[in-house]
């Protein structure tokens, strides 16, 4: 287990896996670093604060389940992943190198602490349900995390899940929106919006939370909260968040920065929190 | 003189959900995953004796197949049964992704495949299942021939660690491999042997090459029946020996002749031992109105037609 990290020790963590992923993605010349800044904050705090997992056992059967669902977003995962200490910190060089296991998209059989194979979206949120489920029957006590984007949300078979998890009455999931307010083209209000996300999974039947989902302070109590329904957090985040001239911009989705850009945002990376 | 009394029928399903409730009655991990098909799957025993363990989600393929792999990663032995056309073709990528990549221990069970659906029309032929599945890596593909290796194949897939696609059918059969049969994956069943040629089919079609080879035989030509239940991986040695001893292969399948059985057979041949060869299927259609019965005899596959074509495919040998 991990000591329990207060919340500028988190934000702290964060900040190294931003830098860590953007020369990563300047590296490899390839990523999405757009989705990867929306959603740090809250792998970092899932990994450091709240999932109850053993790197040296992944698949310990107590673990708590985290399925990334928006899986371009795979190296964000792997370096939070190798900071945790589920594999090792060098390998992170090697994303997208031939015959590395860290590819575009994270995949179970081979990368340490990914729980299923996904990619494809809108994926991810049904095999929590299955996930939660499993515990339910058996009266386990580990819970399940889920993370989509919110462009997936468009997704009809995510639809069939929440509906589905809300009939199984799974108290023991949590399915994190990462709204970043942009998806691959376009923004989200400008292709096939579905926000407001809260009243539409609240008539679904799950308890829904929205959140700063950059402030730790708001991200922890979300996570760790405990009800009797499906918990949805939907966490307001931005495109690119903490390199100013990413942010909110959708261009930024899988755009690699130039040196010039790449000296900038690691600059800005390094201020002080 | 009286005739003989016709051979009794059995639907496969049966034998599915028996060897299902004994083994949910022995693991307490056993669950069936089922998109409101408890009646077509014959599931009702199994909600009965253990109705927790019954998840059915409602009308929703792609959310079945996911749940089946996420109760999988939670340690649950999960069954996921559904009308193989909406199995394989709705949650093809579900199929794809949370089964066959991430190597779940799932076992898919697709009911009444092939033109099992006859007069409901092409959108519930399950013709193409065959051709989606076996192209992908750690998925196992089979499909027995009576309820003896129906019982046996689901057996097996639950010792088996990993991915399993069982297609089953719902049309009756009469038995054909012997009571206490074990079925080994990717072993083709030696039914009848013969030096003229080799007739290769499983399921339904099984049955109907063994009459065309019963037929064959009173014109005094003895043909080699083998039953492929496993679409992959194949029986390459079987085939092999196949072409070795009998010269030529024809297959006949429940399914499209582009990309199933005969195909598999084929890549096969063409590849080790080039022969003649003739697939029967549907051939690349949609199918018009008609049952299982009359789909299969119009598209050649009765036993007289299939006795017929295995006479011209031996006048094509060397």
């Amino acid at each position: 287990m991990s000591p329990p990290h207060t919340p500028n020790d988190l934000a702290l963590i964060a900040r190294q896996i931003r830098l860590r992923d953007l020369q990563a993605v300047f590296e490899a010349g390839a990523g999405h670093i757009g989705g990867e800044m929306s959603s740090i904050d809250i792998l970092t705090a899932l990994y450091f604060r709240v999932l109850r997992v053993w790197p040296d056992q992944p698949k310990h059967p107590d673990r708590d389940r985290f399925v990334l669902s928006k899986g371009h977003v795979a190296l964000a995962l792997y370096i939070t992943l190798a900071k945790r200490g589920f594999l090792p910190e060098a390998e992170i060089s090697t994303f997208l190198k031939p015959h590395s296991r860290l590819n575009g998209h994270p995949n179970c059989t081979k990368v340490p602490g990914v729980e299923t194979n996904t990619g494809p979206l809108g994926h991810g949120l049904p095999v929590a349900v299955g996930m939660a489920k499993a515990a339910q029957l058996t009266g386990a006590s580990w819970r399940t995390f889920v993370m989509t984007g919110d462009g997936e949300m468009q997704e009809g078979s995510n639809w069939e899940a929440i509906t589905a998890a809300a009939q199984f009455g799974l108290d023991n999931l949590t399915l994190i929106i990462d709204h970043n307010r942009f998806q691959q083209g376009a923004a989200l209000s400008d292709t096939n919006s579905l926000a407001p996300f809260r009243p539409k999974l609240e008539a679904f039947g799950w308890a829904v939370t929205e959140i700063d989902g950059h402030d730790m302070d708001q991200i922890i109590p979300a996570l760790e909260w405990r009800g009797t329904r499906p918990h949805c957090i939907v966490a307001h985040t931005n495109k690119g968040h903490g390199i100013s001239f990413m942010q909110d911009r959708v261009d930024w989705h899988h755009k690699v920065p130039t040196a010039e850009q790449f000296a900038i945002a690691c600059a800005e990376l390094s201020e002080p929190l | 003189m009286t005739a003989p009394a016709p051979p009794k029928l059995h639907d496969c399903r049966d034998a599915f959900v028996a060897v299902l409730e004994r083994l949910g009655a022995e693991n307490p991990r056993v669950v069936a995953v089922c998109n409101d098909s408890v009646g077509s799957s014959k599931l009702g025993g199994f909600k009965s004796k253990f109705p927790e363990r019954l998840v059915n989600v409602g009308i929703a393929e792609q959310n079945m197949v996911g749940v089946g792999a996420g109760l999988a990663n939670g340690g649950m032995l999960p069954f996921v049964c559904g009308a193989s056309c909406f199995l394989t073709g709705r949650a093809l990528e579900q199929v794809k992704a949370d089964i066959a990549y991430s190597n779940a221990n799932v076992k898919l069970v697709g009911i009444s495949s092939g033109m099992a659906y006859g007069e409901l029309g092409p959108t519930h032929h399950s013709i193409e299942d065959f051709a989606w599945t076996r192209v992908l890596p750690n998925l196992p593909v089979i499909a027995p021939c009576d309820r003896v290796e129906t019982a046996a194949a689901v057996e097996w897939a639950a010792r088996h660690d990993g991915p399993v696609f069982l297609r089953l059918s719902r049309v009756g059969v009469p038995d054909l491999l012997p009571e206490g049969h074990v079925f080994h994956p990717g072993k083709a069943n030696l039914l009848r042997d013969g030096d003229a040629v080799t007739l290769i089919a499983n399921g339904t079609l099984t049955h109907r090459l063994m009459k065309a080879a019963a037929l064959l035989a009173t014109e005094g030509i003895e043909a080699r029946v083998l039953n492929m239940a496993t679409v992959r991986p194949i029986d390459v040695d079987a085939i092999i020996a196949a072409v070795r001893d009998t010269g030529a292969i024809l297959t006949a399948e429940e399914h499209s002749v582009f990309g199933g059985l005969g195909s598999a057979i084929a890549e096969v041949v063409v590849r080790e031992c080039p022969a003649p060869m003739q697939i029967l299927g549907v051939p690349g259609i949609f199918a018009p109105t008609g049952s299982a019965e009359v789909l299969l005899d119009e598209f050649g596959m009765s036993p007289a037609a299939v006795a017929d074509a295995a006479k011209v495919l031996i006048r094509r040998k060397a």
